[in-house]
């Protein structure tokens, strides 16, 4: 099966239908392996367990920016190519990183009070994390909106690309701005500073955390697909209604 | 292995429940929204509405 063949939804379907087990036993497997190893970290010098927290909340703060990044290659799919699953793949990814992203906030909070003395500043990152959520808020409200899923699909194509822009700006906030939040310390020039008993947990739960979305993310698209099949059986079957209706009162 | 939470326990295990319940939500969400829609194209099919293909809508192997 080539690329192009995915274009077409029935076979995308078909090929969702053999992977999403193998998909799901992979995640479950990586969690399990993610929640051991961060159950086994140690305690950091000065944060003590609540380092813990980080083990979850990096991963989601990276999959809220990631998963917007998604969405814009979906939103070029569908104003570029006109790709018939690139709105699909948007559609479908959106409330994923919308929950990521709250989870990021949420667990974020969690660990400021004990570490900052604050559960919330309105400094550069959290304020920009914050607007992403409300940005996928915003799409998700802009796609049930409009009843026409083609109409909807090139303006939250367009309003995807424009949010685009605070993906750099969350990214380098820490760096352009004075703020409370730590600078990068895993995807940085010159390395990661974290040491390896915190590292390797990390990056454990970061790459089962992203094929939990892989896998979401495709049932959330087959999920997509049948909804779009329902809409176009329900039409066709309207307009049978009205032509039968016509011809009896003819 | 570290078997003590500390002083801010609660913190932590707030943080991980809240994770927890929110990916269950997510997978139960995506679980009834296909059970919901699978339904909907078998009520519709039932009814003599087919695809322009001839293929059964719920068909999807």
């Amino acid at each position: 099966m080539t690329l192009i063949d995915l274009a077409n939804p029935t076979r995308f379907l078909s090929l969702t239908a053999r992977v999403l087990p193998w998909l799901t036993a992979a995640t479950a497997i990586l969690l399990a392996a993610g929640l051991y190893l961060s159950a086994l970290a140690p305690d950091d010098y000065q944060q003590g367990a609540t380092v813990k927290i980080m083990f979850i909340h990096v991963p989601n703060a990276w999959l809220s920016m990631f998963v917007w990044g998604v969405m814009s290659i979906a939103a070029l799919g569908t104003l570029v190519w006109r790709h018939p699953l690139a709105d699909v793949a948007a559609k479908s990814a959106a409330p994923i990183g919308a929950a990521f992203t709250f989870l990021a906030l949420v667990t974020g909070s969690l660990w400021g009070r004990p570490m900052w003395g604050t559960y919330w500043e309105w400094d550069a990152r959290l304020t920009s994390v914050l607007i992403l959520f409300l940005m996928y808020l915003g799409l998700i409200a802009l796609w049930r909106a409009v009843d026409d899923p083609s109409r909807a699909a090139r303006a939250a194509a367009v309003l995807t690309l424009v949010g685009a822009i605070n993906l750099p700006i969350i990214k380098f906030s820490v760096d352009w701005w004075n703020t409370l939040h730590q600078g990068a310390s895993v995807i940085r020039m010159g390395g990661p500073t974290l040491d390896r008993s915190f590292l390797i947990p990390l990056l454990v739960m970061a790459v089962a955390f992203s094929l939990l979305f892989v896998t979401l993310h495709l049932a959330a698209m087959r999920n997509e697909i049948l909804r779009r099949r329902v809409r176009s059986l329900q039409m066709m079957q309207a307009s049978r209604v009205t032509l039968s209706n016509e011809v009896g009162a003819a | 292995m570290t078997t003590s939470l500390g002083p801010y326990a609660s913190f932590i295990t707030t943080s991980y429940a809240l994770v927890a319940i929110v990916v269950l939500l997510l997978i139960v969400w995506i679980a009834v929204d296909y059970r919901t829609q699978k339904a909907r194209l078998r009520d519709l099919e039932a009814s003599g509405i087919t695809r322009r293909s001839g293929r059964g809508a719920t068909d999807i192997r």
